[in-house]
């Protein structure tokens, strides 16, 4: 009995250790694949092709910097967006709502979350972009603007689950020193719990801007995805081709092995990397936040 | 100077949590708009036929079925690949690591993996799956990427809940005399269960309203008849709203919000599963 | 660190072992009754309702219809995971190439005709125009309405994904007036819509904008530009008369390819493809069938 046990018991360890590494495996792999299939771009490609501003692949213009500069302006705006709204719905939730109250109001929000993206690309298409034309007198609906307010409500869940997440477990005893102290409640959210809550706070915006860089559908349906290279502010009121957009477009028809076949994963490569330098950033700040905290309290 | 002073605190007090409940009104009430609008533009699509049947005459007419079918293979093949090894992974992080450098790894590797745009698994899918492996477009290959997809999300919400369970209950347990596997598989996984159902679902849900990863991986447009075996390519229900929306010309409004209201009914309906679930649990705890 | 590899390895074993044979299926397809047929968003809905009409003959013979593009289609062709490649231009040489070095001699089809059709919104008061004129627009080279006679509005330029045939297809005989050695290209702003129904819906709400589709899908509330070849010539409407005699200029066959030489049931579903019955189909959707009209 005891060494049957054990015997299993051994089995079962081995299988749980090797599952627990399968995270760095299926990183790997991904990597792995990407860097194989994108990096015959470098050879492919001349560097003065692929960071052109015309990107055409039928025709063999492989300028990638347009697709980066679409992307980077519906994040910017979709940042601009959930960011305020995000934090403001999370302090609210967390500080000025009632127990009950937030029960209720942040399942609400998580909803939001759960929304599938083409179901809001295609709102965006029948409702939202014909609106924004006419109000804002456009020459048309389908810009970066569009899919910037589209993904801003779709980063908004993440940054209100996380941070409100991060607020709430600031102690009790922090608040209740500063209203001991004479503070307004308003002025212990912005000096005392903001503050304490930093790191959550930060987290939570990068991973909904993380969110956003990394949305395909949606922006496939609104933003035109006109290869256009952003080069002034009033850029997001004019379409934009993203990234992920030009990956979902025109994976269908590359066949395998072509040029186009490996510049696409060579921008899938990229959008990886910037996923990664995200995280990693996101990660090292929270660690020494947490070492400065470490350090105060002791 | 006194007396001024208070009056100027209380206007910003009022000031800030009249604009953070503003905030909060412009975040909730387009949830809810949206929400009640697919419902009031869909439900008259909504009858037994239409999530019954086949759909007829280029999808205008008929039913979804295939599609919603397809949405629970695929639901159900991403289940059976990424449950077992995402909690198997959440019971080492929890159990059994010790926090080395290498178990930080891991978790660094587990953050990636969440952050990584859906159509890059997409991708990566098509590379390894469908060709490499030479899976072509198949419910298999769709569901291996969308459990690689999903494996995060479970791997985080099964640890959080696994180190909720006190570590008295652990201690206790070894006193007695149990194993570690003993002592996981009957003291605290069950009270971690669910904690691990609920990140399931979500996990689930998510991978079930996503289109991109399987755009080249599964998805087919139109498919005589169901999906026979994993290696079949099947009709699902992001995919069938993406195409009937922009492809096909003169498509009745109504059919397009009866299957957007279906879709986020699945998707929604799992949402709330879970949360039931989970506040279920939080008041039955002992702890 | 081996205790991840013996894990995977034997995973990766199951998974593989499996596959054999169904994947033999999937690359034989002219041997079984299963036709998968993928390609062009210009045929997709002519080939799922040939595909429909054509399962209830033959209920035995199981056909499947995915869209994508005409470049799609042909990639899937090349990498041997479909029968028939629906296709809105023809095949290009370098594909040629690719397939034939894969063992693979595409094999054309002609099943259907089909006319482009120049659309912008029912308010705007342009009715014609000439090809150059057409060029100048998409190449970026006239901006505003008003240089055409029209209001002053500018000009949104509305096309299809570059995965199209639609696209390729208007990209050599409008852009570049069917001319070899032109190399006009499409202005960067103009915005690439994923399917023919994204340009019909921007129209119909944009009076700005101006897109190309093909004929079966432009719904009669959108006003559809007269074009003539040259300046001076006549202004001519797409329709059935005038793609079968020549005076549209902006009008192209439709093509399925296969790999080699259809057989059995393949060759059975292309032949009925251009019988009368399914021609019937062809212009009850807003295509011309060739039928009526064969050198």
């Amino acid at each position: 009995m005891e060494s049957q046990l054990s015997w299993q018991e051994f089995i079962i360890t081995r299988v749980i250790k090797a599952s627990g590494y399968s995270a760095i495996v299926f990183v790997a792999l991904i990597f792995y694949f990407l860097l194989r299939e994108g990096l015959p771009t470098l050879t492919e490609v001349s560097a003065a092709n692929l960071f052109s501003t015309r990107w055409y692949p039928i025709e063999e213009y492989y300028g990638i910097l347009p697709l980066i500069s679409g992307s980077l302006v519906v994040t910017f705006g979709a940042a601009l967006v959930a960011v305020p709204f995000g934090l403001g719905t999370a302090i609210f939730i967390s500080e000025i709502t009632p127990r009950w109250a937030r029960e209720i109001l942040k399942p609400l929000v998580e909803l939001l979350g759960g929304l599938p993206s083409v179901v809001l690309g295609f709102l965006g298409i029948l409702v939202l972009s014909p609106h924004l034309r006419a109000l804002l007198d456009l020459p048309t609906g389908l810009t970066a603007l569009t899919g910037s307010l589209l993904l801003g409500g779709i980063a908004v869940p993440t940054i209100v689950s996380v941070a409100e997440d991060a607020l709430d477990s600031v102690p009790r005893s922090y608040r209740e020193g500063a209203w001991a102290l004479g503070a307004t409640k308003w002025q212990t959210i912005w000096r005392v719990t903001l503050p304490a809550a930093r790191s959550g706070v930060l987290t939570a915006v990068m991973l909904g801007v993380g969110r956003a860089i990394g949305e395909t559908m949606t922006v496939m349906m609104v933003t035109g995805n006109a290869p256009v290279l952003a080069t002034k502010l009033s850029s997001i009121f004019s379409p934009v081709r993203t990234m992920t957009a030009t990956i979902a477009a025109e994976m269908g028809e590359v066949a395998n092995g072509s040029t186009h076949y490996h510049t696409l994963f060579f921008i899938g490569m990229v959008l990886f990397l910037i996923s990664l330098a995200v995280n990693i950033t996101a990660s090292a700040v929270v660690f020494r936040q947490q070492k400065r905290a470490e350090r105060v309290l002791s | 100077m006194k007396t001024i002073f208070p009056i100027h605190r209380n206007l910003s007090q009022q000031l800030g949590f009249g604009l953070l409940t503003a905030m909060t009104l412009a975040t909730v009430l387009p949830i809810i708009a949206v929400i009640a609008y697919i419902i009031v533009q869909g439900a008259p699509a909504i009858s037994p036929e239409f999530l019954t049947r086949v759909p007829n005459n280029g999808m205008r007419n008929g039913g979804i079925m295939p599609a919603i079918v397809g949405t629970l293979y695929l639901t159900f093949g991403t289940a059976i690949f990424s449950v077992p090894l995402g909690v198997a992974a959440a019971i080492y992080l929890s159990e059994y690591a010790a926090d080395t450098w290498l178990t930080r790894i891991i978790r660094i590797a587990i953050i990636n993996l969440a952050g990584i745009p859906s159509v890059v698994y997409g991708l990566f899918g098509l590379g390894l799956f469908v060709l490499f492996l030479q899976f072509g477009t198949s419910i298999l290959a769709a569901s291996l990427t969308l459990s690689i997809m999903t494996l995060p999300v479970i791997i985080s919400t099964s640890e959080e809940a696994l180190r909720a369970v006190p570590q008295s209950f652990r201690t206790v347990s070894i006193s007695l005399g149990a194993t570690r596997w003993q002592t996981i598989r009957r003291i605290v996984l069950p009270e971690a269960l669910p904690g691990i159902i609920t990140g399931v679902i979500l996990g689930l849900e998510r991978a079930a309203g996503e289109t991109a990863p399987i755009l080249f991986t599964g998805a087919a447009f139109f498919l005589p008849r169901l999906p026979g075996s994993p290696f079949d390519a099947t009709m699902a229900l992001p995919y069938h709203l993406f195409v009937i929306s922009t492809q096909i010309p003169e498509m009745p409004f109504q059919i397009q919000y009866g299957t957007a209201l279906v879709l986020i009914a699945f998707v929604l309906g799992m949402n709330l599963i879970a949360t039931v679930i989970r506040s279920r649990a939080r008041a039955r705890r002992q702890w | 660190m081996k205790h991840i590899l013996l894990p995977f390895l034997l995973l990766t074993l199951l998974f593989t072992s499996g596959c054999a044979d169904s994947a033999q299926a999937q690359n034989n397809p002219q041997a079984s009754t299963y036709i998968e047929n993928k390609g062009s968003d210009t045929i997709v809905n002519l080939a799922l309702a040939w595909a429909e009409r054509y399962q209830e003959k033959y209920p035995e013979v199981r056909i499947s219809v995915t869209g994508g593009g005409s470049g799609t289609g042909i990639a899937a062709l090349i990498n041997g995971t479909v029968s028939i490649a629906n296709a809105s231009r023809k095949i290009k040489s370098e594909e040629i190439e690719t397939a034939r070095a894969k063992g693979i001699e595409p094999v054309e089809h002609i099943v259907a005709r089909d006319a482009i059709a120049v659309i912008v919104h029912p308010d705007n008061p342009v009715s014609q125009l000439t090809l150059q004129q057409i060029s100048d627009i998409y190449s970026g080279k006239i901006n505003n309405w008003s240089e055409l006679g029209g209001e002053n509005r500018p000009i949104v330029r509305l096309s299809r994904e570059t995965n199209s045939g639609t696209h390729v297809y208007f990209l050599e005989t409008v852009l570049r007036l069917g001319e070899k050695d032109n190399q006009t290209l499409f202005a960067t702003d103009t915005l690439l819509l994923p399917s023919s129904e994204g340009i019909i819906h921007e129209i119909r709400h944009n009076p700005n904008a101006i897109g190309y589709d093909g004929l079966g899908y432009v719904p009669k509330d959108l006003k559809v530009i007269a074009v003539a070849k040259e300046p001076g010539e006549n202004y001519v409407l797409p329709m059935m008369s005038t793609v079968n005699d020549k005076t549209y200029p902006i009008a192209r066959d439709l093509y399925m390819y296969t790999a080699g030489e259809a057989k059995g049931a393949l060759k059975d579903y292309l032949e009925w493809i251009l019988s009368d019955e399914a021609q019937q189909i062809v212009s009850e959707l807003g295509f011309v069938p060739i039928l009526k009209y064969n050198p």
